[in-house]
């Protein structure tokens, strides 16, 4: 790319050297290029000086032509003298000049070294509509590495093609169009479709309309497949944070028999402490190493998350053990507090900033866009199974857990500190909602009901999946997460979440004891 | 429940609901006519209504209670059924407004603004007293049929059954927010004029609708008290203490649970209909989660297991909650957690056991419930 753009600007140098003349189309070849666009406006002073005093006229007709000519031959390098003219001209004026502003910024953005400020130019020049624009997108596009970037500038140049007033231009475009599966230009192809179908439509309408029914048809059934993998996405990026959510209360619930109705709320603890670090951040440290607050906010998070489960187990729970529905709602209680708490300190409103890294997204095919946060979380969410799956499974602290979880007289009995046990898991449990609350920074506001909006589905896998069974959580939480979203689009999310509440209820007629059930002596104990 | 304690602790119960009863049905409406305004004595019309509301809780709690306190079920999406009772007599006092509302049309005034043109068909039976009456207690049964059967039967029980309701209470919330439920959305159902005839903002019908109440807390009360003293009622503690040996001696528990249910589901429609007409207006707020778990805590503030427990828990924690928000509006969470976790750690007998410590400082107490475990699923 560098050695590119060097070539381009020796090439640019030389032949303004030599040819004069054909700077005229080198310019916007090198729209970014500051240096090499002084030495052009030097030698383009004529027309583009006698713009600059035209633009100004009281003469419609001049001012636009003056605006012709500026977007043909200016480049990016005229856009700050352009805003000096409109910070002190009167509303004609600025009307006249705000959009070859916008003409030309977008010119250099479509060089510009951001595949998405490419992109996103590409797609402004759109709403243009000046016939200037499809040869600086076609030159762009030519050149393009990216290949998303290539294809917005492609079907911007299409679209803009397609308000042409020539039938064949416009049939081009419309065969172009469902060629290139366009999302963006499904409306302007009804319309098309629409004028056609008409009973007054001339001959040239009813044209149009034929070819653009059998582009809307390519479109559609690409944006079915488009849509399908979308929402199969979004299910699972509901069922990842689902999934670390109930992770934590699976466990408690398995190993301890406490139902944890404030876990919503230690995730709430997480979000603060991701907040609060946030802000420490930009109180004592530089703002380019703003963007390491969000790693280290991570333990922040684990651990003031654990240390209010370790005194909540201290001073709560460890009363209670045995007593399912007083846990239940002793923890209640605690969340009420912990809400209500948040509430009076923090405010409403607390939003966290993304790190650079997390923001955006991947366009992976046309039409289907996955963002870069909700695909953090999924791996988040995987990287949390693995961990959970090594601590019980594969470490020492595991075998006295599942040990403990199995039969407590027993294990007391063979020297496990059950008490100790209790707690270690308790904090960790915690800690882990700790995480979650880290990770829904990213995908909302942090607020003080952020745990409640969960709480509800996350009880919902646990009671699906069955008590203490890492599977079945993870099942669970898959089929829930996937579900909600299956049948959103459909519904409407209220409906959604009714038809989940029916469909557990019907599930639980199946299998009372959920997914996976504990057998045997353990199934009532 | 040891035997030997059940006829003591039932005349003390006894004397305590005689003396609450007396208190409410006497003394506070001869406090409201009698003395002068200005009189200490005096209880304002305000209060009064205030006390009407509080008892209608009371019969809420007193289904609750039932089949919390005496059969091991925690139902927390009482509010639903509760609701389903509000809304069916909000429904009807809403078409009793006719042509006295803000836009003057027989349609009610949020139907007017979003754009319904004609009475939903659901509406036509609470045209009619009878509707709306019957429609508070028979919905709110029915659907306590249908849900409790799938739920019991399939033995979902303990904590399982307690996170199901609390998933019911925030579904029915979701669906009365929304507002092509054509219920009000999020306004709810208010403005109400008349009840019968009977203007509401008249004290007298106030008044009337007090000691309606009052009448029907009281009959509330024998009637559970009747279940609780019959052999069902003995099955059901038993059903709390010990499920399996229940189920080993040959009953089917589901069947008790869900009989129990549905009787709690009916009286709480009773006082969603009690409601309504005396506080003026009924909101989706009210049948959410947070509203079906103040049940809970009237219950166990009160006294779970003992029938006059949820009366006094309910009227206790409510006209508290009244006298604190008042002062101080931003505590009334943390008072309220508080109360969830000092209670159920500290109080599992609420303030009844505490009147019988009290009394009973010779003897040995009791224990109300026996120290769980069997009700951990």
């Amino acid at each position: 790319m560098g050695l590119d753009r060097f070539s381009q600007y020796v090439l640019t140098l030389v032949l303004s050297a030599i040819l004069p003349i054909s700077l005229f189309s080198t310019s916007t070849l090198a729209a970014d290029a500051m240096s090499s666009a002084a030495s052009e406006t030097d030698s383009l002073a004529g027309p583009i000086e006698q713009a600059f005093i035209d633009i100004k006229s009281d003469d419609a007709a001049l001012r636009t032509q003056a605006a012709a000519v500026l977007i043909e031959k200016g480049n990016a390098s005229l856009i700050s003298r352009l805003d000096e003219i409109r910070a002190e001209a009167d509303r004609s004026v600025r009307q006249a000049i705000k959009p070859v502003i916008d003409l030309l910024k977008n010119h250099a953005n479509l060089t510009s070294e951001q595949a998405d400020t490419r992109r996103s130019a590409a797609a402004d020049l759109v709403g243009t509509g000046r016939v200037e624009a499809i040869t600086w997108l076609e030159e762009a596009a030519a050149k393009e590495q990216v290949w998303w970037v290539k294809y917005t500038m492609e079907e911007s140049a299409q679209l803009i093609q397609l308000r042409s007033d020539e039938q064949a231009v416009k049939l081009s475009a419309i065969k172009k169009l469902g060629e290139l599966r366009s999302q963006n230009g499904l409306s302007a192809l009804k319309e098309l479709l629409e004028a056609g179908t008409q009973s007054g439509a001339t001959e040239q309408q009813r044209a149009l309309a034929d070819s653009a029914q059998t582009s809307i048809g390519q479109i559609d059934s690409w944006g079915w497949w488009a849509g399908s993998i979308e929402t199969l996405f979004r299910g699972i990026s509901l069922s990842s944070i689902l999934l670390i959510m109930s992770l934590g209360l699976a466990i408690v619930f398995g190993l301890m028999g406490v139902i944890n109705m404030a876990h919503g709320e230690l995730m709430m603890v997480g979000a603060y402490a991701t907040f609060i670090t946030q802000q420490a951040f930009i109180a004592w440290f530089s703002p380019e190493n703003f963007d390491w607050y969000f790693p280290a906010a991570l333990p922040v998070a684990f651990l003031s998350a654990a240390l209010f489960g370790l005194v909540l187990e201290a001073t709560v729970i460890r009363f209670l053990y045995g007593r399912l529905l007083e846990t239940l709602l002793a923890t209640w209680g605690v969340s009420l507090i912990l809400m209500q708490a948040a509430r009076v300190y923090f405010g409403d409103l607390t939003a966290v900033i993304a790190p650079q890294a997390l923001r955006g997204g991947a366009q992976v095919m046309i039409g289907v866009y996955l963002p870069y946060n909700r695909i953090f979380i999924i791996i988040l969410s995987i990287v949390c199974v693995l961990g959970i799956y090594f601590l019980l499974f594969r470490s020492n602290l595991g075998v006295r857990v599942r040990a403990v979880t199995q039969n407590r007289n027993m294990s007391a009995c063979l020297g496990i500190p059950t008490r100790k046990v209790d707690s270690y898991t308790f904090a960790f449990a915690s800690g882990l909602a700790g995480i979650a609350g880290w990770a829904l920074t990213m995908v909302g506001n942090v607020d003080p009901g952020l745990g409640q909006n969960y709480i509800v589905d996350a009880f919902m896998v646990v009671v699906t999946g069955g008590v203490g069974k890492l599977a079945g959580t993870i099942w669970a939480s898959l089929g829930i997460g996937g579900l909600n979203k299956l049948i959103e689009p459909a519904s409407g999310a209220v409906y959604g979440k009714v038809f989940i509440l029916v469909g557990v209820i019907l599930f639980l007629q199946w299998r009372p004891q959920g997914l996976f059930a504990a057998k045997g002596r353990n199934a009532d104990a | 429940m040891p035997e030997q304690v059940v006829s003591h602790q039932d005349s003390r119960e006894t004397l305590l609901f005689y003396a609450v009863g007396i208190l409410f049905l006497l003394v506070v409406p001869l406090l409201n006519v009698l003395p002068a305004e200005d009189s200490w004595l005096h209880i304002s019309d305000f209060r009064l209504n205030q006390f009407g509301k509080f008892l209608a809780f009371a019969i809420l709690a007193l289904g609750l209670d039932l089949i919390w306190g005496y059969c091991g079920v925690l139902s927390m999406g009482q509010g639903v059924f509760f609701g389903f009772g509000a809304y069916c007599m909000g429904m009807y006092l809403t078409l009793q407004i006719g042509k006295e509302s803000v836009y003057g049309s027989e349609l009610p005034d949020f139907m007017v603004w979003t754009q319904v043109k004609e009475l939903p068909l659901f509406w036509y039976p609470f045209k009619s007293f009878m509707g709306g009456f019957l429609g508070a207690i028979l919905v709110p049964v029915l659907f306590a049929t249908i849900f409790g059967f799938l739920a019991f039967r399939s033995r979902i029980k303990g904590v399982y059954f307690a996170i199901i309701t609390q998933a019911l209470a925030f579904a029915a919330w979701l669906v009365f927010n929304r507002n092509e439920t054509r219920l009000g959305g999020t306004n709810g159902l208010t403005d109400f004029k008349q009840l019968l005839g009977y203007r509401l903002s008249d004290p007298s019908t106030q008044r009337g609708l007090y000691l309606i109440t009052v009448i029907a807390l009281i009959a509330s009360y024998l009637l559970c008290r009747w279940i609780v003293a019959s052999r069902a009622g003995k099955v059901l503690i038993a059903i709390r203490d010990s499920e399996s040996r229940v189920t080993f001696s040959g009953y089917t528990p589901w069947m008790f649970k869900l009989f129990v249910f549905v009787v709690a589901a009916g009286l709480a429609g009773l006082a969603g209909m009690l409601y309504v007409p005396q506080v003026g207006i009924i909101t989706p707020a009210q049948i959410g989660v947070l509203p079906s778990l103040e049940v809970v805590i009237w219950v166990a503030v009160g006294g779970r297991g003992t029938l006059i427990g949820a009366i006094l828990g309910a009227v206790a924690v409510n006209y508290g909650r009244s006298i604190l928000t008042n002062y101080f509006p931003e505590a009334w969470p943390f008072i309220l957690g508080g109360l969830f976790v000092v209670v159920v750690t500290m109080f599992p007998d609420g303030l009844v056991g505490m009147i019988r410590k009290l009394t009973d400082r010779k003897k040995t107490p009791a224990p109300l419930i026996k120290a769980e475990g069997s009700t951990a699923a």
